[in-house]
């Protein structure tokens, strides 16, 4: 295991760490934690270090555990439709040939640990799900260092509790996932894009089109890159005779015209150091995220229900014409990742309801409150 | 007074007394689910109308210290519903509203004692269903469905119960109203929703949960096939999967199930099959044409010896008659019988089929095989007499050794019917002490009294005890030995 004492990069949001521990095992992970334990350090965890400026900065910190030495696929059981892979493996490094693990992640560099703990998501989504829907198994060392595996290696499966779905999106605040099972999908033979540039008030109707019309979308996404039109962007996949059908028919639901996938497909639309906005709505009241500030880019899986805004200038204030948008839409405001100065102005989870529970999940796993401490939502 | 009767005298006062059941003989109506060889009459039957006099409930019961467990339908087949004897039984069967419909998005609001094909039914109007079908549709619950994590036929492509299922007003332990998830995805906070559905009633009550609704297919088409014998049924399964379809559906029946299902329902399928295969595709219909011509090659190509494929709705339910008859079916040939429920990974199918005989061969005891081939999930009906000397026993016996297969070939125990109090003991085969214990963790983070359906899960009643006293963050260590 190599292990040091940290350097000026290894910090968490401006908060540096005193050590940095790289274990290549869930038996050295279980090691490295259990003496972490024992010393009562604060950890966060670091995968491709594409989100740590997400989320709160911790409380404290005095150990980073890197996952860049816990990689490597496992188990590829084709037949089966299963993987078996450590969690700091890039999921940009994962090639199954003629199958894919549907989790695509907005940011390159992303491990596989990294996006099942912040929960990110791609367009492809709307057909296969989220980490939640993909992940069929998961080994994790509890911040005591125990380790832990729940689920297992078949699809299908309901023996005792699921708590790969409770370590996913919980930031790390409950523990170190090692090695995760999940499920894959075949990759289809063919695949279209039928593209179809609207309007502010064309984008709720031709959305509710898209849901109406009996063409299964693998993907539904938009772009509003600033004031003026939206464009919608539809991805069909499967056989090469019922792709070229369902996106004749879609052209002519839509009014719309088959092309590539557009350079802004399944990127965040904000840049670097910039603040970041995920918006949740219920689908037929997507619109009214749009509508809420006309002014902002605005991008994401809108067939989905879930958009991201890249709100710039009075970030507070937008931030607050959304956060009550999307309310009045049945869905939330989180501000994933912004600048430090507005960091400190604004509410970054908004309301999060079972707030008492989650804080009660979070006494039992992590009684020394050590892990991520103050990232997540209510100061977990 | 004991504590049991301190409840029920609350509950007649808040509730009024018809909320209330004490009379033994209908207690006994209760007494068991569909795992009818545990039974325990309850202490009371509580009959709540809605979330609040379900939440007073369980508030009761907290305050006294005295035991609940939620009962839906009753269908369940591993003994969740099992009541406790100086406990309370929470039947939902009154909270059965529609609560809102809301095709425009996707989504149904219902109360969990709704029958799952009610959703469908109500559904279909607008082109819409609730996708996740188990057999058992037409009376269980989709609280039931909830607690167990419920699959289906369709499950294959269209996943689970906690793939569809959005949201959830909850009661806790404690007797307090709580909302997880919602109408919108990925609720911030941790996934509270995930880590209850399939929680079999251990970590409180659903009282309203927020479905998705599913377009329905353009187009589904059944292919009904028949082998000589399961190898050959298997490899066909194995070849449409690796060509990369994805079926709604395929479904395995052995020999000794067709014989079981065409003495019970005539569903008339093709003489001399060693297995059967059903095979549903859905969806697009251009899509579904292009499909369907690959499998009916794929199983030709791998032994079928008779092809039928369903001309219209009324054929395609003769092919699902017989499959969803199974269960209750073999009870034509034989007086009693195990359902079992396991899974392993698909591609070892042919192999445990063959283990598994030799298991039954050895015992003396015959094994029916209904499964879900697509992912692995057998169900095998292990038969007996109860009335002849030791034959309970070995089925048993066989019913184990079964399970143990599953785990041998790093499948699990259960792959929908839950753990329950049947399987209970063979979580520790499955799961090491610290899974266990970490799973608890959760259970004690939601009840720390362990009143909501305990015995059920756990292989050993545990005790929660306090959450340790948090350190105050002191001033960092001055060396951290390891490092
Ligand atoms: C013929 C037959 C076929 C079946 N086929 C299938 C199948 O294909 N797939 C499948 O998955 N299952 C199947 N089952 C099993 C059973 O139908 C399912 O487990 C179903 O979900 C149980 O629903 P129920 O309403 O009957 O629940 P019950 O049996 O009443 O309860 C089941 C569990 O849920 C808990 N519970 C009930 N309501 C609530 C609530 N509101 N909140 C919290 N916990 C609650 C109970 O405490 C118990 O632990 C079948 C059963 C039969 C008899």
């Amino acid at each position: 295991m190599r292990r040091r004492t940290a350097g000026s990069d290894d910090h968490v949001a401006g908060v540096p760490a005193r050590y940095v521990a790289a274990p290549a095992s869930t038996g050295e992970a279980a090691e490295v934690l259990g003496a972490a334990a024992a010393d009562e350090l604060a950890v966060v965890i670091r995968g491709g270090g594409t989100k740590l400026e997400w989320g709160l900065p911790p409380r404290r910190l005095d150990l980073i555990v890197d996952t860049h030495r816990l990689t490597g696929v496992v188990e590829h059981a084709a037949g089966d439709l299963i993987t078996v892979v450590r969690a700091g493996t890039a999921l940009a490094a994962l090639d199954f040939g003629p199958q894919r693990l549907a989790l695509e992640s907005p940011l390159p560099g992303a491990t596989v640990g990294g996006a099942l703990a912040a929960n990110t998501s791609g367009p492809r989504r709307l057909l296969h799900g989220t980490a939640r829907d993909l992940v069929i198994g998961m080994t994790v060392v509890r911040p005591d260092g125990t380790v832990t595996r729940s689920g297992g290696k078949v699809v299908k499966n309901v023996a005792g509790y699921d708590l790969g779905k409770l370590f996913t999106g919980a930031y790390g605040t409950l523990g170190l996932i090692t090695e995760c099972a999940f499920r894959l999908h075949p990759v289809a033979p063919a695949g279209a894009v039928v593209l179809r540039e609207a309007d502010g008030p064309e984008v709720g109707p031709l959305l509710a089109a898209i849901r109406a019309e009996q063409v299964v979308p693998s993907a539904v996404e938009l772009d509003r890159p600033g004031p003026g039109p939206a464009t919608i962007a539809v991805l069909l996949e499967g056989t090469a005779e019922g792709v070229r059908e369902r996106a004749a028919r879609l052209e002519k639901v839509l009014g719309g015209t088959t092309g590539d996938l557009p350079p802004w497909w399944g990127a965040y639309p904000w840049a670097p150091g910039g603040t970041g906005v995920k918006l949740t709505a219920a689908l037929s009241r997507v619109p009214e995220l749009l509508a809420a500030a006309p002014e902002v880019p605005v991008r994401g899986s809108a067939g989905a229900g879930v958009l991201y805004a890249a709100p710039t200038g009075d970030v507070p204030r937008t931030v607050e014409l959304l956060r009550a948008a999307a309310v009045r839409a049945g869905g939330h405001a989180v501000v994933l990742t912004a600048p430090p100065e507005v960091r400190d102005a604004v509410d970054m989870w908004g309301p999060v309801p079972g707030l008492d529970l989650m804080r009660r999940v979070k006494d039992r796993f992590d009684p020394g409150h050590r892990f991520a401490p103050g990232r997540f939502v209510g100061g977990i | 007074m004991t504590p049991l009767e301190e409840v029920t005298a609350a509950l007649r006062a808040t509730l009024g007394a018809d909320r209330v059941v004490t009379d033994r003989q209908e207690l006994r109506t209760y007494e068991c689910d569909g795992l009818a060889h545990h039974r325990v009459v309850p202490g009371l039957v509580v009959l709540p109308r809605d979330a609040r006099e379900c939440a007073l409930t369980v508030r009761a019961c907290a305050r006294a210290g005295v035991p609940f467990v939620a009962r839906g339908s009753g269908t369940g087949l591993s003994g969740g519903a099992l009541p406790h004897a100086e406990g309370v039984l929470v039947v939902t069967s009154k909270m059965r509203d529609i609560v809102e419909l809301a095709p425009r998005d996707e989504r149904a609001v219902v109360e969990p004692g709704v029958i799952n094909l009610h959703v469908t039914k109500a559904a279909a109007a607008h082109g819409y269903y609730y996708a996740p079908d188990p057999s058992s549709q037409q009376i269980c619950s989709i609280g039931g469905n909830v607690a167990e994590n419920s699959g289906g036929a369709h499950c294959l492509k269209y996943g689970f119960t906690a793939n569809h299922v959005l949201g959830a007003q909850i009661v806790t332990p404690d007797g307090d109203l709580v909302e997880l998830g919602g109408r919108a995805p990925d609720t911030p906070g941790y996934d509270l929703l995930g880590a209850f559905v399939g929680s079999e009633g251990t970590l409180g009550i659903a009282t309203r949960v927020t479905v998705r609704l599913t377009r329905l297919p353009e187009s589904v088409r059944t292919l009904l096939a028949a082998f000589p014998t399961t190898d050959e049924a298997g490899a066909a399964t194995s070849a449409i999967i690796a060509a990369g379809v994805v079926p709604a559906a395929i479904e395995m029946m052995d020999a000794l199930a067709i014989e079981a299902a065409e003495a019970a329902v005539a569903c008339g399928y093709p003489r001399g099959a060693g297995a059967v295969l059903i095979v549903e595709l859905d969806g697009p219909a251009a899509e579904v044409a292009a499909q369907f011509a690959q499998v009916t090659a794929m199983c030709e190509e791998n032994g079928a010896f008779e092809l039928r494929i369903a001309g219209d709705e009324a054929e395609r339910a003769l092919f699902w008659k017989g499959r969803k008859s199974a269960f209750a079916a073999v009870g034509r040939i034989s007086p009693d019988y195990i359902v079992q429920d396991g899974v392993i990974p698909r591609t070892a199918l042919p192999e445990v089929l063959r283990r598994i005989g030799e298991v039954s061969r050895a015992h003396g005891v015959r094994v029916a095989n209904v499964f879900h081939a697509g992912d692995g999930n057998l169900h095998p009906l292990v038969l007996f007499d109860a009335a002849t000397d030791g034959e309970t026993d070995r089925a048993e016996t066989v019913s184990g050794a079964i399970i143990d297969l599953c785990i041998e070939y790093g499948g699990s125990i259960t792959g929908e019917h839950g753990v329950g109090t049947d399987k209970a003991k063979y979580m520790p085969r499955m799961f090491t002490g610290d899974d266990l214990e970490t799973m608890h963790l959760l259970r004690c983070a939601f009840d720390p009294a362990g009143l909501a359906n305990p015995g059920k899960v756990f292989p050993t009643p545990r005790l929660c005890g306090e959450v340790p006293r948090r350190h105050a963050a002191t001033d960092p260590p001055a060396a951290a030995e390891i490092f």
